[in-house]
């Protein structure tokens, strides 16, 4: 039976206090713990960011990489290996800026790996700048005249490419985030958990207090059906009084790993090479 | 005299010019003989002027010649356009009503006529030009309507027999009206599949389907595309995952996640989307991940000459992305050097946990080449200290980074056994972990370093074209092979005893005693396809050993052995 202790890492937590990360860790601890899965069994991808150092805190299989290269490298892992449990993890900026492109194309792959993306509205390692999902008008050091762009609405965005799982977690809520990792988890298919975290260094206008007065779960609506694409755009715009967390929208779609045909009865890396194998390949050049 | 005929064939894309040659190319490979294609091709899918050439010799041929002996002109622009490089008795055969000539040599053949009698479609006219050069080279026919019916068995039986309809006609045309006009002829030899033809692009494909490549992600760019649709083509008999990126980044990031997991990967760009990987390559230093990487050079810079040739990107590739991380770089001659590199450099990869660039460019890449025989038997697939994670007495102990005198860590696949194995792009402690150790980080920087020099030590040396007391010594690399080769025989021909040194594997720099091969008399000349002489400064800076002169070429276009002895003379 895995327990908590199992993914228990002795290595420094180098996070501030107070920080909405050290909760959002608790939860992705006891998401593993719940999935039944042994640490050696999982891998995390990280990015660059004070999110991506998450993986050093827990005892798994890593892969710390670039600043918003996660998901291909998830992708990778989880193509050569698809036997593992992948996740990916890291901030806004590294998922929503660097990294979008890659958001964008993982979704449309619909490669098996749960994502979560640290969401403080703001640029936390390197000291407070301002990020693709601060509010319009933010000001920081890189837009003293606030920012002249509205946020990116990543539920939107993720909608929009019919992910198959598009949620919102609030660092404030541990409980109900693990359930939401472990429902990732779970999912066949990619699975986009979007987590709303504050910054208690430089975010002074979104803080802990600002999220907690304003998040509901979306389950306490009994009419809300996440299957719907409709009624999910309209709840993903939701913000402001009211902010929405829970499963947004889910759908079923075959995995990239369920379609690769190269991997329907084993896992590319448990495929022996075999020479013999080469034989008849120089024939169509002869 | 021994056999070197060149057959240009020119037109505008679309015509199918590539067609006729590799047919061509195909039957004298069949026949035993030795081929060299390259092509020269404009970057537009419809239009413009292309040209084909294909060069037949009874030896091994690596390059192509400035000597055409027959052109088979498609259209009016082949016409303008390659003419004037025909001396007044080589021969042409052309389809433009409006010219005429009174040279015997210039032989009008109504090429789209007689595909529509023959084929009901003019753009079979490539089919009829096939048949007429077979008639002038006076080869059997029969053979090489065999071949046919295999290249087009796939469209079905009514093209097989059109086409068959449209080469008969064009080589019945030539009997009937110029019979004898071309006194060089293609003895007469066995038909058998024995001999292989294929590019330098289609080699390093083989080459590393055959050392066991198991993923592979890319995004399309000339010249490097092929490689990706081969491999592709390949992949569901092979067991290979072909993942087409959304960017480049992505692709050697997908390659680096692959090959953490376990599995040999590769991609494979132009000089453009390798800037894009640049980071990506640092990641694969630190981290101390294998990947493969083949970097097809285009003329640049920036988006430059999408289909042309030049070898600009060798300081690039050596010194591409921040910070100091071992790396290998290897650039084949040809295409059977190219089949083995791949497998050289797979093992170099896994064996140094790093990366490792195969540099080829649009002349290797595109060319086709006749090879004797690709020898499975020389290929064999170290995957270097990988350790069953089932057998770890300890697994809870394992460090990804551990020391080791050599720089190289046992590696563990991740979920094979209990151990957990962390990678990590910051520095890191010998756990992976994050750490601003000055002690720690001094002692990673020396192991990262330690595997450099273990693969200086797995360089080979240039091969040698031996000339003793020689009057020159041309240096070079890569695609150059062939033309370094033979203007090295033209020029000890014509009284300069010359030597040669084919490089390739360039970094690190071989550590071979070079300047003691060399006699003092001995003038050593660069030939390099770039404006700057990128492969002298690594020469001269790492070999010790000065340049006395310097050939460059940089239109473009490929060294002819002619460019080479003409640049030697005028450097000289």
């Amino acid at each position: 039976m895995v327990t908590l202790d199992d993914y228990y890492s002795d290595d420094p937590v180098a996070w501030c206090p107070g920080c909405g990360n050290h909760s959002i860790l608790e939860a992705l601890k006891q998401a593993l713990v719940d999935s039944g899965k042994d640490p050696h069994e999982i891998v995390i991808v990280s990015g660059i960011g004070q999110a991506s150092k998450a993986p050093h805190y827990l005892r798994c299989n890593a892969f710390n990489g670039l600043h918003g290269r996660t998901l291909p490298v998830a992708t990778g892992i989880k193509l050569a290996n698809h036997g593992l449990t992948v996740l990916a993890e890291g901030g806004d900026g590294d998922g929503y800026t660097e990294g979008g492109n890659h958001f964008i194309h993982a979704m449309r792959r619909n490669v098996d790996i749960t994502y979560l993306v640290h969401n403080n509205q703001v640029y936390g390692l390197t000291k407070g700048q301002t990020s693709p999902t601060s509010d319009l008008g933010y000001v920081s050091k890189t837009t003293p005249m606030g920012s002249f762009s509205p946020p990116l609405n990543p539920l939107l965005l993720a909608i929009s490419m019919n992910c198959t799982f598009v949620a919102r977690g609030f660092s404030g809520e541990p409980e109900h985030l693990a359930g939401l990792i472990l429902e990732g988890i779970q999912h066949r298919g990619f699975s986009f958990i979007d987590i709303l975290q504050n910054c208690v260094s430089f975010n002074k206008v979104n803080t802990f207090q600002w999220y907690k007065s304003r998040v509901y779960d979306i389950k306490d609506d009994p009419s809300y059906d996440p299957r719907d694409m409709g009624q999910a755009f309209q709840r993903a715009q939701e913000w402001g009084e009211k902010i929405p967390i829970g499963v947004i929208y889910r759908t079923d779609r075959p995995a990239l790993d369920e379609k690769q045909p190269v991997i329907r009865d084993m896992a590319l890396v448990k495929q022996k090479i075999d020479q013999a194998s080469f034989e008849g390949i120089f024939e169509s050049f002869r | 005299m021994a056999l070197d005929i060149t057959i240009r064939i020119g037109g505008h894309a679309g015509q199918g010019m590539q067609y006729i040659g590799l047919i061509l190319g195909k039957i004298f490979t069949r026949y035993g003989y030795y081929v060299f294609i390259h092509q020269d091709v404009e970057s537009r899918i419809r239009g413009g002027h292309n040209f084909v050439q294909l060069r037949i010799k009874d030896e091994p041929v690596y390059c192509h010649s400035d000597k055409v002996d027959l052109l088979i002109a498609l259209d009016k622009g082949s016409m303008d356009r390659d003419q004037p490089d025909l001396a007044p008795d080589d021969i042409m055969i052309f389809d433009v009503q409006e010219f005429t000539s009174d040279n015997p040599a210039r032989l009008p053949v109504p090429m789209e006529k007689l595909a529509l009698e023959a084929g009901k479609n003019k753009i079979m006219a490539n089919s009829v030009a096939t048949g007429a050069a077979l008639a002038l080279l006076g080869i059997d026919l029969q053979p090489v309507l065999d071949r046919l019916d295999e290249e087009f068995s796939a469209k079905g039986p009514e093209i097989v027999e059109k086409n068959r309809n449209c080469v008969i006609a064009g080589y019945r045309y030539i009997q009937n009206h110029f019979k004898g006009s071309f006194s060089k002829k293609i003895p007469p030899a066995s038909y058998k599949k024995e001999k292989l033809l294929l590019t330098g692009s289609q080699a390093m494909a083989l080459g590393a389907v055959c050392s066991g490549l198991k993923f592979y992600c890319g995004y399309p760019m000339s010249p490097s595309t092929p490689i990706m649709e081969f491999v592709a083509s390949l992949a569901a008999e092979q067991g290979i995952i072909v993942e087409p990126a959304e960017d480049e980044i992505a692709a050697v990031n997908m390659v680096l996640g692959a090959s953490f997991a376990g599995v040999r990967a590769m991609t494979a760009t132009s000089g453009g989307g390798f800037c894009l990987m640049a980071e990506g390559l640092g990641l694969a230093g630190m981290t101390e991940t294998p990947a493969v990487i083949v970097v097809a050079q285009r003329a640049g810079p920036s988006t430059g000459l999408p289909t042309r040739t030049e070898q600009a990107d060798l300081e690039f590739v050596i010194h591409a992305s921040h910070g100091e991380f071992p790396r290998a770089v290897l650039a084949p001659g040809h295409a059977e050097q190219a089949f083995y590199t791949m497998s050289r450099a797979f093992n170099l990869a896994d064996r140094f946990q790093s990366p490792v660039i195969v540099l080829g460019d649009q002349h290797l890449n595109d060319s086709y080449f006749t090879v004797d025989k690709l020898d499975l038997g020389r290929i064999t697939i170290d995957r270097g200290n990988i350790v069953p994670g089932e057998d770890l007495a300890s697994p809870l102990e394992y460090k990804r980074y551990a020391w080791d005198e050599s720089g190289i860590s046992p590696r563990i696949l991740p979920g094979q056994g209990k151990a957990v194995v962390y990678a990590d792009s910051d520095e890191h402690d010998e756990a992976g972990h994050i750490t601003e150790s000055k002690m720690v980080r001094k002692a990673m920087v020396v192991k990262r370093m330690r595997k450099f020099e273990g693969l200086r030590a797995e360089m080979v040396p240039p091969e040698v074209r031996p000339e003793p007391n020689a009057d020159l010594l041309l240096v070079g690399w890569g695609s150059t092979y062939g033309a370094l080769m033979e203007a090295a025989d033209i020029l000890s021909h014509s009284g300069l005893k010359t030597a040669v040194w084919h490089f390739c594997d360039l970094f690190p720099f071989p550590n071979a005693a070079l300047s003691t091969q060399l006699s003092k008399k001995t003038q050593v000349i660069s030939v390099e396809n770039n404006a700057t002489g990128q492969f002298s400064r690594l020469f001269s800076g790492q070999g010790g050993i000065p340049i006395d002169h310097q050939v460059f070429k940089f239109d473009g276009r490929p060294f002819s052995p002619r460019d080479v002895v003409t640049r030697v003379h005028r450097a000289l």
